[in-house]
């Protein structure tokens, strides 16, 4: 599937390059684990730069985004534009005090930050960037995303508990419930995709999206939701951002946490909002490719532009909406996410069946499925919403309502119509 | 377990494997037993991948490291005076007796069998190769535990499920 080496210069694929060289180290005649361990560290290497880079810049674009959206000015002081605004904080991290709380269990503090760290840069490892920039090309990558995404409970409990904080020990609860019931939906999702390609390899994900021209949103739009949704949850953003919600558990588990420590939860936080979204743009945005496009402008170029694009999503809807409560955050996982998701797996596997066994040519079969699927998506969620008793939006505001009207609502009293 | 890149790794692993499940039983504090229990399972799986099965080894981190960990977490915490740590307890001569048998047993029947070296070469995609077993030859089996799974669930939502909900709405 994967083309022959092009020349080194040719910065469509870094991996060019990349594979020059380890060519090159093999002439030279070092022994074989040289290059293995050489593409390791360049690899290893440039997903840490991206990354940094990517998150000092975000964290200003955030700021100044989500500041027009609530119509103030955001940081604007230090450098132009307050372009300097993420050096200034990361240095202000770095040079406090750090505290740890009294009676805390001092290893398991110490501990968790590392921890939170680790899984959330792990997973940039199966991420294709590039035809050839793969730094493990797993052939069950899809899984070890899940499973890599589980292990970031245990760093959130180890935070909470060791805090010796009541409100950090109930954020790391709530993280955890949120975690566990969205990573079922999560699993379901991915499954019907994985269903549908045949392959769990995200290389593989990809270029079959690029071999039929057709990316996986337009054929999977309620499993695209769902892993928003989930995914939203697992980087732990507004509006599900329950489980530091400052008006009701301070911080979450991270409220004993200062200096560099905290900025390890900021920066994992961040980090895992990009891995989210770089898995949303492999799995169901076609990766690196649009639609002829990559043979012009370097893939990896399309993939950030893609990645940026996804990631803008989040931070818009942090802008706008509001917070959900812990009780209405679980019973959308399991009262309306998880039957939804489960007859997705149902429909996609009907539908690899049918596509196998009709001997249907992919020109017919996938713009019915995507016609089919987008219908049903459309059909499921709002007679889902119809049978658990949301008939239409709860309170469709004509007027402003003012706050003395709402108050004036009497208990046991039928609400008044406002 | 032929190249020393292996042979290195099995090596560590191992280590990290048998060192951590030591610090299961001798450490106080349930919360670091539970801590060293997942470093344990991640020895394992990194074991798994020296085998060549990456399957397994990636559902080995998602259910035991992932899940199974989280389960005893709940545990510990929901459970009254759950902080109190490992206690002193008079079974512990007896415990360290039946262990020692049990690691005696085993290292005796591995070393002493004279194990068959299959000579098939390596699966390229184990992933498929188990789904397909798993839906074909061994249909009974996975079927038998999904029936377990379901009644298990069963059995929670009705442990937790109020006796009887129209009374208590009555009142």
């Amino acid at each position: 599937m994967i083309r022959p080496l092009a020349e080194w210069y040719d910065l469509r694929d870094i991996g060019n390059a990349v594979g020059a060289l380890l060519e090159q180290i093999e002439d030279w005649g070092a022994p074989d684990w040289v290059p293995y361990v050489v593409s390791g560290l360049i690899g290893v290497v440039a997903i840490l730069l991206w990354t940094v880079l990517s998150v000092l810049a975000f964290i200003w674009i955030e700021r100044r985004v989500v500041g027009l959206m609530q119509n103030r000015i955001g940081p604007n002081r230090v450098g132009p534009m307050g372009l300097l605004q993420p050096v200034a904080d990361a240095l202000k991290l770095l040079f406090k005090e750090p505290v740890t709380t009294r009676d805390s269990d001092r290893v398991l503090f110490w501990l968790a930050p590392i921890v939170v760290f680790i899984p959330t840069m792990v997973v940039f490892a199966v991420i294709p960037f590039g035809e050839r920039m793969v730094l493990a090309d797993l052939n069950v990558g899809v899984l070890f995303l899940i499973a890599i995404g589980s292990i970031n409970t245990i760093a959130v409990f180890m935070a909470g508990w060791s805090s010796n904080n009541k409100y950090a020990l109930l954020g790391a609860m709530r993280t955890i419930a949120m975690l566990i019931s969205y990573e079922l939906i999560q699993v379901l999702v991915l499954l019907a995709a994985v269903l549908f390609v045949g392959s769990m390899r995200l290389g593989d994900i990809v270029a079959w999206q690029q071999d039929y021209g057709v990316w996986l949103i337009f054929l999977q739009p309620l499993g695209l939701l769902g892993y928003v949704i989930a995914g939203a949850v697992e980087m732990n953003r507004s509006p599900t951002d329950t489980a530091e919600a400052e008006s009701e558990i301070v911080a979450g588990y991270h409220t004993e946490y200062g200096g560099i420590k905290f900025g390890f939860f900021y920066q994992a936080e961040y980090l895992a909002g990009f891995a989210i979204a770089a898995v949303i743009v492999t799995l169901y945005m076609g990766g690196w490719t649009l639609w002829g496009l990559e043979e012009w402008v370097p893939g990896w170029l399309i993939f950030l532009a893609k990645l940026y694009g996804v990631f803008f999503i989040y931070i818009w809807s942090r802008g706008t909406l509001p917070r959900l409560r812990i009780d209405q955050l679980m019973g959308f996982a399991w009262k309306f996410m998880l039957p939804l998701a489960l007859v997705n797996v149902l429909v996609v596997g009907g539908e690899r069946l049918l596509w196998q066994e009709a001997e249907l040519s992919s020109g017919e079969a996938l713009p019915l499925f995507g016609v089919v699927n987008f219908v049903l998506a459309v059909g499921l969620i709002v007679g889902w919403a119809w049978i658990l008793g949301h008939r239409r939006p709860d309170r469709v505001a004509h007027r402003a309502i003012l706050t003395k009207e709402v108050g004036a609502i009497f208990y046991g009293e039928p609400a008044p119509n406002i | 377990m032929d190249d020393t890149g292996t042979v290195v790794a099995f090596y560590v692993l191992s280590a990290m494997t048998v060192g951590s499940a030591l610090g299961v039983v001798v450490v106080r504090n349930l919360v670091h037993a539970v801590v060293f229990l997942i470093v344990s399972f991640m020895g394992v799986a990194g074991l798994y991948i020296t085998l060549s099965a990456d399957f397994v080894a990636v559902t080995q981190i998602l259910i035991y490291a992932g899940a199974v960990s989280v389960l005893l977490l709940f545990a510990i915490v929901l459970t009254p005076r759950g902080e109190r740590g490992n206690s002193e307890s008079f079974l512990r001569l007896p415990a360290l007796l039946l262990a020692l048998l049990v690691a005696f047993t085993l290292g005796y029947v591995a070393i002493d069998t004279d194990w068959v070296i299959s000579d098939r070469e390596g699966f390229e995609e184990t992933a498929s190769v188990i789904g397909e077993a798993l839906l074909d030859k061994y249909v009974l089996p996975f079927e038998i535990a999904s029936v377990l799974l379901l009644a298990a669930m069963l059995g929670a939502i009705v442990l937790v499920r109020p006796e009887t909900p129209t009374e208590e709405a009555g009142e």
